[in-house]
């Protein structure tokens, strides 16, 4: 055995691959607690059926309130497994050897925030449809509203992973991960439902949803390092 | 924590860290993978700091902590596939065959919850031999491990060492192997 080998080029493991293996790992944990992956998306359909329920029975003003009470249940239902993208691995361990892995801690960031996003942002982007329908926004809104939806539970996502990172080491870090998260997604808020609002209302949504898209490209870019810093400090 | 601590570990050499209680073994082993800075002094692999050669060093070192970093809910094997899989290109059959060296063929397809705590403690070895590591840092690793498993761990450990690789092992009791060893005793 020679200390001072280095790694084989054909064996050592690029970001890449090292990227496809944690995210095949962590659909494969998430499809293996089904209760998990359904939580959020409960919570999502619930919270919405609640609003009409509890409104007067004014078809207008459920149209007038449905953005909101979408992006408001979107992002509620999002946080709620965020707080478990750090956390669980931290506590058995596997945060360490992710650590030792020789890959980057953003690399690593990268690969478990878009997992989670899989499983959390894009499955609710799917229901999303469903929920629409109940608060009765039109078929044409849909496009926009996906969309929207799509691109603001991704940021979401960055975001959480940099609240996750920094409250990993906390025992009631989900509160303090809630109060650290929800203020810094007001802009999604108010332009991922003024995206949906213009749409139902016929109007161009454009403006919106490049500030949705440019909000996304700024966090991905500037999320997995600040993330991977938190992630350092715990780790210490 | 730890203060004076200075050591060094040679190839084909082992470096038992025992002590007391709360006298910084872990604490050691975790200065020594890198993932704790200490506030003075470092480490160094071949004579670098390893701050500057992090990921080289993290391709050598093999860590097995306390906590067996194992999911319950993944197979033995899908456990070594993912997170071996992100030092080197191992193949199943490789992994397979560690797990075999440890004892644990038969676990390769179970959930890793329905595994004892001795047979994590031997998949967490499949996983140390699987990386192919040259430095092997390891914290109590007869915990759980009946009399066989003991020898087991034994056994591999010369192996290890008489092989060229370097080890640096926090346990308890003393260990009993043909292989060169030192000692290093913390005061609590």
């Amino acid at each position: 055995m020679n200390v001072g080998r280095p790694i084989e080029a054909e064996t050592s493991v690029g970001a890449r691959r090292a990227m496809m293996l944690i995210m095949h790992r962590e659909l494969c944990l998430s499809f293996r607690r089904p209760e998990q992956l359904l939580q959020p998306l409960v919570f999502f359909l619930i919270v919405t059926t609640l609003f009409p329920l509890g409104l007067s029975v004014q078809l207008s003003l459920l149209r007038d309130m449905a953005p909101g009470v979408l992006w408001v249940a979107a992002l509620l239902s999002s946080l709620l497994s965020l707080d478990s993208l750090f956390k669980n691995d931290a506590d058995d361990g596997t945060l360490e050897q992710l650590a030792l892995s020789g890959q980057s801690l953003a690399t690593i960031v990268i690969a478990k925030t878009l997992a989670h996003w899989l499983v959390s942002g894009a499955a609710l982007v799917l229901v999303s449809p469903v929920v629409a329908i109940g608060l009765n926004i039109p078929v044409s809104a849909f496009a926009t509203m996906l969309l929207g939806l799509a691109l603001g539970t991704l940021t979401l996502s960055w975001l959480g992973a940099i609240g996750a990172g920094l409250t990993v080491g906390l025992r009631r870090g989900n509160v303090l991960l809630s109060l650290i998260v929800l203020p810094l997604a007001m802009p999604l808020l108010i332009f991922g439902a003024g995206a949906t609002d213009r749409a139902i209302s016929g109007t161009s949504a454009a403006g919106a949803l490049y500030f949705l898209a440019s909000l996304c490209v700024f966090t991905s870019t500037l999320a997995p390092f600040a993330a991977a810093a938190a992630l350092r400090i715990a780790l210490d | 924590m730890l203060k004076g601590v200075s050591l060094e570990v040679r190839p084909r050499e082992l470096l038992h860290v025992a002590g007391p209680n709360g006298a910084g073994k872990t604490t050691l082993l975790r200065v020594a993978t890198g993932l704790l800075r200490p506030e003075q002094g470092g480490v160094a692999w071949l004579g670098k700091s390893i701050a500057n050669t992090r990921p080289e060093y993290q391709w050598a070192l093999a860590y097995a902590s306390h906590e067996p970093a194992l999911k319950g809910d993944l197979t033995a094997l899908e456990n070594l596939w993912f997170m071996v899989g992100l030092k080197r290109r191992a193949t199943l059959a490789e992994l397979r065959d560690c797990l075999g060296r440890t004892g644990v063929a038969g676990c390769a397809d179970l959930p890793v919850r329905v595994l004892s705590a001795g047979q994590r403690r031997r998949v967490v070895m499949a996983r140390v031999l699987a990386a192919r590591a040259v430095l092997w840092l390891l914290d109590e690793p007869f915990t759980n491990l009946d009399a066989a498993g003991s020898a087991l761990m034994s056994a591999l450990l010369e192996d290890h060492v008489n092989g060229g690789g370097l080890a640096l092992v926090v346990a308890h009791h003393d260990l009993k192997l043909n292989a060169t060893q030192r000692r290093l005793e913390l005061q609590g």
